[in-house]
């Protein structure tokens, strides 16, 4: 029986992401190979050139960041996607971009670290992605999508918010999504203006005066002003969090799980409520900014809480902090590389609401 | 009385902005011969400049140019971005030694090799000037410098890069020439090479380059003078002047 929707497709999530940008009005890709993500190039090497957009395998993943540096310098909607190795690389432009308020939005398809780890998924670079990753004080917005349609989703959201707030957006995934196929249903969203981005973007100084995009300040003061600027700017970024709360209302236990993890978390915690548990879960979708006030009012209802991750304890560390002087989180990692069944998640769940 | 009658000036292109290049530097000609070409082939409000890392940092100061500021070494990476975004805009880069042909040596081989359709003036100086006069991969051996202060050895540090040859084999590279700007004559040299990199950008034909041998009298711990006399003597036989690729006179063989 096919189904009624004539727009539903099956792709991977690193597929999904590629044509989220494409619909999203995508006319720059940068890229450098690396597994888990190569679907993302391989793609857009086609489809972007056959839409009249660029694609360029840059030398090297510093090389591939910086052209989008200079891409969404002029005012375009471009993109890079790597995965772990490749996006430590593309800090250095990554922070410049932030420094220079550039609407760049990379990928990544997140593996197992330190070093060249494996190619397995994994959430070891949620440091790196919410803290800045690069030297100096900034942020990116981090969009964490669970599912293929929400990559898809996600991915057109990155564009708009990276305009919105002329800073860079990392859609931070693993290799989980990258690699798994599922249904997605690939709407079409309003064509960007062609004005997005005209009282910066550089085009050539006729008939105005020059532009200069810059991230060093050196006269005393300004760079302290800059700084506040930013600050003030990921402050009203707030408005934008988004985050899935489900079974929470009457739970006595919220797990706390983003991506492909917080959607293991999921499904766990549907068959314990079967048990009669009272679990619930909180998703946060964006991870920057973290949705700290949602956790805070759960835990201020009285509820306990357990944050499940594949690293060595990072997001608790934010979980913490939204919820501090009120309640704490437990924690329970998923060791990266490895493939995590809901199943594994059932004890650890049960201990956190026994204790 | 008498009337003061201004007689020279700069460029239409440039700015008011102050310099800040020392006495004897030659970047200071370098950007007037760029801002004379951006005014003559009618280019500076179609220009998008990258800027580089080291003395050359505060481009965007003296040029009423759009210009974007690139990570060290990565000025022809985000100049192909530029470009790969605007078609039709004129893009450049404009880097020293140390920035374009020590941690920018993969961006430059890749995006002449490519065949962007961009310009990049190279102004190779032999040494680190902003940073405080560090050994750069074309400091001459025996040079003296802060980071190899008995002189740089071959058998230590290598010997001096000559990038314009390097550059001339890649196939996407449509002029290449290296030039000084320590003599009149030599001044007319390089404004004439600059040009026909611009043009190989302007015509379609490919990748443009033009190495500027260039006095930095600070950092060689000499006079303007001296300086001078030394692109003579030391450099150009070592680094010699000339057209090491140009397309455009192939296909008119």
């Amino acid at each position: 029986m096919p189904d009624s929707s004539p727009a539903r497709i099956f792709i991977k999530g690193n597929e999904a992401i590629a044509l989220g940008a494409l619909n999203a009005g995508l006319k720059c890709y940068f890229g450098y190979p690396i597994t888990p993500q190569n679907e993302i190039p391989e793609y857009l090497s086609k489809e972007l050139v056959d839409r009249g957009g660029q694609f360029v395998q840059a030398e090297s993943e510093l090389a591939a960041a910086s052209m989008l540096l200079g891409a969404t310098a002029a005012g375009v909607r471009a993109m890079t996607s790597s995965s772990s190795p490749g996006i430590s690389l593309k800090q250095e432009a990554i922070s410049y971009m932030a420094g220079s308020e550039l609407p760049a939005v990379i990928v990544n398809m997140a593996r197992g670290g330190p070093g060249l780890g494996d190619i397995g998924p994994s959430q070891g670079d949620y440091f790196q992605a919410v803290k800045g990753g690069g030297h100096g004080d900034y942020k990116l917005l981090v969009l964490a999508p669970g599912t293929c349609q929400e990559a898809y989703d996600l991915t057109i959201k990155a564009f708009d918010l990276a305009f919105k707030y002329r800073n860079p957006v990392m859609i931070l995934g693993d290799a989980i999504l990258g690699q798994m196929k599922e249904s997605v249903s690939p709407w079409e969203p309003a064509q960007p203006d062609p004005d997005e981005g005209a009282s910066w973007r550089l085009t050539g100084a006729k008939g105005r005066k020059h532009r200069i995009l810059r991230s060093l300040l050196l006269e005393e003061g300004v760079l302290a002003a800059h700084n506040r600027h930013l600050q003030q700017k990921y402050k009203e970024m707030a408005q934008e969090i988004l985050i899935e709360l489900f079974e929470v209302d009457d739970a006595d236990l919220v797990v706390v799980g983003y991506g492909s993890i917080g959607r293991i978390a999921k499904s766990a915690v549907r068959k314990l409520r079967k048990e009669g548990l009272k679990v619930g879960l909180a998703r946060p979708v964006t991870l920057f900014p973290f949705p700290a006030q949602a956790l805070r009012d759960l835990a201020v209802q009285g509820k306990r809480f357990l944050t499940i991750e594949q690293n060595l304890g990072q997001m608790v560390e934010d979980v913490r902090l939204s919820i501090r002087g009120v309640a704490d989180s437990d924690q329970f990692s998923v060791y990266p590389g490895d493939l995590p069944s809901p199943e594994e998640f059932e004890d650890p769940i049960r201990n956190s609401l026994g204790g | 009385m008498y009337q003061e009658e201004l007689v020279f000036g700069h460029p239409a292109s440039m700015t008011d902005h102050y310099m800040h290049y020392c006495p004897g530097c030659h970047h200071g000609v370098a950007h007037r011969i760029l801002a004379e070409l951006l005014d003559e082939m009618g280019l500076a409000d179609q220009a998008i400049a990258v800027s580089s890392i080291g003395c050359s940092v505060f481009l965007y100061d003296y040029y009423k140019v759009d210009c974007v500021e690139a990570p060290h070494g990565r000025a022809p990476a985000a100049a192909t971005g530029v470009k790969r975004a605007r078609p039709d805009n004129f893009v450049f880069t404009y880097q020293g030694d140390g920035d374009l042909a020590s941690i920018g040596m993969a961006e430059i081989m890749h995006c002449a090799n490519r065949g962007e359709r961009v310009s990049t003036v190279f102004v190779n100086n032999t040494v680190y000037g902003m940073t405080g006069g560090q050994m750069a991969p074309t400091t001459m051996l025996g040079q003296k410098t802060t980071t190899c202060p008995g002189g740089r050895c071959q058998e230590r540090e290598g010997s001096p890069i000559r990038m314009t040859e390097l550059l001339s084999q890649l196939g996407g590279v449509a002029y290449a020439a290296r030039v000084a700007v320590n003599n009149v004559k030599n001044v007319k040299k390089a404004k004439e090479a600059m040009r026909k990199a611009f043009q190989a950008q302007l015509e379609d034909r490919g990748f443009g380059f033009v190495e500027i041998l260039a006095a930095c009298p600070t950092n060689w711990k000499m006079t303007p003078i001296e300086a001078n006399e030394r692109i003579a003597s030391e450099l150009i036989p070592y680094f010699p002047l000339g057209v090491f690729k140009d397309v455009s006179q192939e296909e008119a063989c």
